[in-house]
């Protein structure tokens, strides 16, 4: 026996080293991957991101070079501290500060010693910097915004965050991600591939030469330019008209769907968010919770559309047969149902067909209307899951599917919807606001303009997108085929017709534009705001929609304005205004124009934050701008004209 | 067994074979794990791989030279072998140049030597001519106390040249005379002493002592009728006195980093803030040393692709933590070849040393296959955090030319003491 224990212990060791061996080399790896290596630096060259242009080929965001002072504390030999510092124009003092911490952070690694030199300092420094050993110029790219405009379609840029990095693996820390925006959509063509190069460092962190000769290595592939299809100069007439207002715009070209204008107010100038500023200024946007100026209205704002709908209901209506055309509805100043009223601005006795119901906007014509679709076959449940299938092929109540990173839903509601509110019984009164686009449906105004571009094209509309061409790349396809709607072509006729007579001599009938046949419809909606746990009515929001012109529609849009009031009020004058501007690129109505320039709704917003009664609707007043802040938006309606005269 | 009388192949070539496998891969790691830069002159002698080049060239004449000389040379002189290499150790404390804390080096000019590497050699020669002396009876307690102190003289030598590691080595020579007749009782009271120690310091002195009480009165009861209680009662009295006597012995004699080392080994450290003192510094080796071996996964990063070796993120890797350089660069295919390689050369030893007639050769192919077995068992496992951080070399791969001098003499004297074996009837 005593002979044997050397042996075993001998291949027990074995036994144990080749277990331990397969333990940490086989079974739990501490991976392979170069990226995880502490033993390799990675070096990123990064490549130029893509420029933005606008339809017509106007440069909207470009980038620019910033630099950076770097400094690596170990590697500072003695030098001239009064002419550096007379170069960074700091003082003494600053420049020990920020040596301190500096050093603090690492003595071996780089540090931003000074971020962002304007490009004048730069060029004087640049010539003396071998004089200074241990600091560097790093240059970095910062995106440049040609204009003012357009920040809420523009988006913009900023440093990752832990969770970018975990969703993708491409980004390490330091780099750029579009946030918002095109800039988020469009984010991996425009940043291109960023290029790496592999370097083997030692254990004291230095550099000992390439990795592997660089067969690793990649050379950065240059991101792409793109066009979105928005048109500058309607964006920036859009965003001017609507100065001192809140609400969204969306214009879109109802024959590619194509977004026009995005207008989301207040809005804010995107410069703000480039840079050494960005995050002051971001926390400033952020933190105004009244205003909401990141809030893109255009996309994210779910109001209740208003009488607008009542388009969709006349349409379902004659796609079920419940009306024709030429069917008269008597409105007696409302519809009566149960007891109850629904009231109207209809003369008493007024005879509607259906264009004198758009025309008019007779609240009673589309009561009857809607109760006929939702008891077609004398069971409202089934009614309704029929209307609400109509109005969803319009793109209504969900997603739409375009191409930017925000949105709502809206609601377009069904028999699920309404199976707690009303478990047994279900009738078509139950719902009856849904008539006249109030009551539970809501939408947001990329969503109505959308379905007013179906209208416009009698029947389907494209997706709208902001994505106009690639650089060397295809749009995708989804946003060149056309989605149809569930209503024949046939029955789009009455209802344009009405609309074309809302502006001959309806509602709108004060903002006819010479030589534009308009077909528009106005929105008036009750809103309601919570003022101390109270619900409290705020004055009616100012709703417009249209497209021109009627026949070969180029632009269909809808307005919101909040606590506008009445539908052409505020946003029938905008609506009007930027379908002259896009399809004759100046204006003949400049009293309408000079009309919003000069009023503000800025007292409407106050109210509810003032503490004292106010009066709403009737008891409003119509506020105008200071003398000095109208003779700006003069200036810049002036200086907007003179580019496009120059452009 | 029938043997080629030639007399160039009466030695033992699979030995041989696997000695000169186990220096040539070792010189070759050692070319990664020191080579600075793109251009490698292998005959760059300021270089360590150029040195070791040297030393393994240096190494072929002193082999000539070993199985050259007389086979009953190494029996004869072993007394005067062991008494000159007592005396170069104890040299070292006038002379003795000071590296990295332990003064175990004579500075010859712009060499260095390292007595302490020949002292194993010299012991086990000394052993084995003392246990195989005709008067000598390992089962008696007066020779039991002789042999011992030839192998503490060195151990303690050693020790205060403060080389903690060469001297845990002599503990190599307990299997040796455990094969030679050693009581068994040494055996029981060695494991007892390391389970003992290893349990109070990881669970304390109280627990150690309740279940080593429970195994022993356990022990007592099922075996009353042939035992004498007595026996029992002093047993437990003396582990209960090591299990409390280790705390002492920790806190007390160990040296500070020796105490870091087994803490970290067991897991004691709980203050977040030592923990992370100690991977800046001792543990730093060992947690880079794992990284690199786990970044060698199943093949292997490929000669001089290892990115850890490369960047020389292994302190010390082309000595003691040669291994990681072969984990890395090899993977698991190349290191597990290297540990069965090892396995082999110790069982061929071990094979031989049982096949040999004269009790001399075979106890001292005993001392050599377990002096070699402590090395890479010590060495490896300290390397993959096995065991703690105990400083000796891997024998015939870390760097260094005494090392690999003193193994080379170890082995080839047993080389030459077998291929004498049929002479000896």
């Amino acid at each position: 026996m005593r002979q044997f224990l050397l042996y075993i212990v001998i291949v027990l060791a074995g036994l144990l080293f080749i277990s331990r061996l397969f333990y940490l080399q086989i079974y739990n790896p501490n991976s392979n991957n170069l990226f995880e290596d502490n033993a390799i630096r990675k070096v990123y060259d990064y490549p130029k991101r893509g420029f933005v242009f606008d339809r017509n080929g106007e440069l909207l965001v470009s980038n620019q070079p910033s630099y950076d002072v770097m400094v690596i504390p170990r590697e500072v030999k003695p030098l001239d501290t009064l002419e550096f510092c007379s170069l960074l124009k700091i003082d003494k003092e600053r420049f020990k500060e920020k040596y301190k911490e500096a050093y603090n952070y690492s003595p071996r690694l780089p540090y931003v010693f000074i971020p962002q030199l304007s490009k004048a300092d730069y060029a004087v420094l640049q010539e003396k910097m071998r004089k200074f050993e241990g600091f560097y110029i790093q240059k970095r790219s910062l995106r440049h915004y040609q204009t003012s405009i357009g920040a809420n379609v523009l988006g913009s840029i900023s440093e990752v965050r832990n969770r970018d990095m975990e969703n993708d693996p491409y980004y390490k820390s330091g780099d750029l991600i579009g946030r918002e925006g095109v800039e988020a959509s469009y984010e991996e063509i425009l940043r291109g591939v960023k290029g790496i190069k592999f370097i083997q460092k030692d254990r004291f962190n230095r550099n000992i030469g390439p990795y592997k000769d660089g067969i690793y290595d990649t050379i950065p592939v240059q991101g792409k330019d793109i066009t979105i299809t928005i048109d500058a100069e309607l964006q920036a007439y859009g965003e001017l008209l609507m100065r001192n207002k809140r609400g969204g715009i969306v214009a879109l070209e109802p024959s590619s769907g194509e977004i026009l204008a995005m207008i989301a107010a207040p809005s804010f100038d995107p410069n703000l968010l480039v840079g050494r500023e960005r995050s002051k200024n971001f926390t400033k946007l952020f933190r105004d919770s009244i205003a909401k100026p990141l809030f893109n209205r255009s996309l994210q704002g779910v109001y209740e559309p208003g009488s607008p709908f009542k388009l969709m209901n006349a349409l379902i209506a004659l796609q079920e047969g419940v009306m024709t055309p030429n069917e008269i509805v008597t409105c007696n100043g409302g519809y009566h149902y149960g007891g109850r009223v629904m009231g109207c601005h209809c003369a008493y006795g007024t005879r509607n067909n259906m264009v004198g119901g758009i025309m008019h906007s007779c609240n009673a014509y589309f009561a009857t209307a809607y109760r006929k679709i939702l008891d077609k076959n004398g069971n409202a449940s089934e009614g309704i899951d029929k209307w609400s299938s109509h109005a969803k092929s319009f793109g209504l109540g969900n997603f739409l599917g375009y191409d930017l990173q925000i949105g709502q839903k809206g609601r377009i509601p069904d028999r699920d919807y309404y199976k707690y509110v009303y478990p047994n019984t279900f009738y078509s009164t139950y719902t009856i606001s849904n008539a006249i686009g109030q009551g539970e449906v809501a939408t947001t105004p990329i969503q109505l303009a959308n379905m007013i571009a179906a209208i416009a094209n009698r029947g389907y509309f494209y997706t709208p997108h902001i994505i106009k061409k690639i650089e060397g790349q295809d749009i995708p396809e989804k946003y060149t085929t056309p989605k149809h709607t569930t209503i024949d072509k046939e029955n789009f006729e009455p209802v344009i017709e009405g609309m074309l007579q809302v502006y001959k001599q309806g509602t709108a009938s004060a903002l006819q534009v010479p030589d534009i046949e308009i077909c528009g419809k106005t929105g008036t909606v009750e809103n309601f705001t919570t003022i101390d746990s109270t619900r409290t009515q705020l004055t009616d929001h100012s709703i417009f929609v249209a497209f021109a012109p009627k026949d070969n529609p180029k632009i269909a849009l809808a307005v919101f304005v909040e606590n506008g009031y009445w539908g052409s009020r505020f946003a029938g004058r905008v609506a009007s205004l930027l379908i002259e501007k896009h399809l004759k690129g100046e204006i003949t109505r400049t009293d309408l124009e000079d009309w919003l320039l000069r009023h503000t709704l800025e007292h409407e917003y106050e109210k509810p934050y003032s503490g004292e009664p106010f009066g709403i609707n009737r008891n409003t007043t119509l506020e105008q701008v200071s003398p000095e802040e109208y003779k700006e938006l003069k200036e810049e309606l002036a200086k907007l004209n003179n580019q496009n005269i120059n452009g | 067994m029938v043997r080629n009388t030639n007399r160039h192949f009466k030695f033992d070539w699979i030995t041989i074979i696997l000695f000169l496998l186990l220096a040539g891969f070792g010189w070759i790691n050692i070319i990664s794990a020191s080579h600075i830069g793109e251009e490698i002159n292998y005959f760059d002698f300021s270089q360590p791989y150029g040195k070791q080049l040297i030393f393994i060239f240096l190494t072929f004449a002193l082999i000539v030279l070993l199985l050259a000389i007389d086979a009953k040379f190494y029996e004869r002189f072993s007394s005067v072998i062991y008494i000159i290499s007592m005396l170069s150790l104890m040299g070292l404390f006038v002379f003795g140049k000071n590296v990295n804390g332990a003064t175990s080096w004579y500075g010859i000019g712009g060499m260095t030597i390292q007595p302490s590497e020949f002292a194993k050699t010299a012991t086990a020669l000394a052993v084995a001519k003392y246990v195989s002396d005709l008067n000598t009876n390992i089962k008696t307690f007066k020779d039991q106390i002789q042999v011992f102190i030839i192998i503490i003289i060195p151990a303690v030598l050693v020790l205060l040249q403060n080389d903690t590691g060469s001297t845990i080595v002599y503990g190599a020579f307990f299997f040796v005379l455990y094969r030679e007749g050693l009581p068994k009782f040494y055996l029981n009271i060695g494991i007892s002493l390391i389970i003992l120690s290893i349990l109070s310091l990881k669970f304390g002195g109280l627990i150690t002592t309740f279940i080593s009480g429970i195994l022993i009165f356990g022990y007592y009861f099922f075996n009353r009728r042939k035992s004498n209680l007595l026996v029992f009662i002093l047993a437990f009295l003396l582990s209960a006195g090591v299990s409390f006597g280790i705390k002492f012995f920790y806190n007390s004699v160990l040296q500070p980093h020796q105490k870091d080392r087994i803490s970290l080994w067991l897991r004691l450290e709980k203050d977040p803030e030592k923990l992370e003192r100690m991977k800046k510094t001792f543990a730093y080796n060992l947690n880079e040393s794992e990284k690199a071996i786990g970044s060698g996964g199943f093949t292997g990063r490929g000669f001089m692709e290892g990115t850890r070796t490369t960047g020389k993120f292994v302190p010390e890797q082309h000595t003691d933590y040669i291994f990681s350089t072969v984990g890395e660069e090899w993977g698991f295919l190349g290191s597990s070849l290297v540990v069965i390689v090892f396995v082999l050369l110790l069982l061929r030893i071990l094979h031989l040393a049982e096949l040999q007639k004269s009790q001399f050769s075979r106890v001292y192919g005993y001392s050599v296959a377990a002096i070699i077995f402590v090395h890479f068992f010590i060495n490896i496992g300290m390397v993959m955090g096995l065991i703690p951080t105990i400083g000796i070399p891997l024998p015939l791969f870390s760097y260094g030319g005494s090392g690999l001098w003193a193994f080379t003499i170890l082995i080839f004297i047993f080389i030459k003491l077998d291929s004498n074996r049929i002479n000896e009837w």
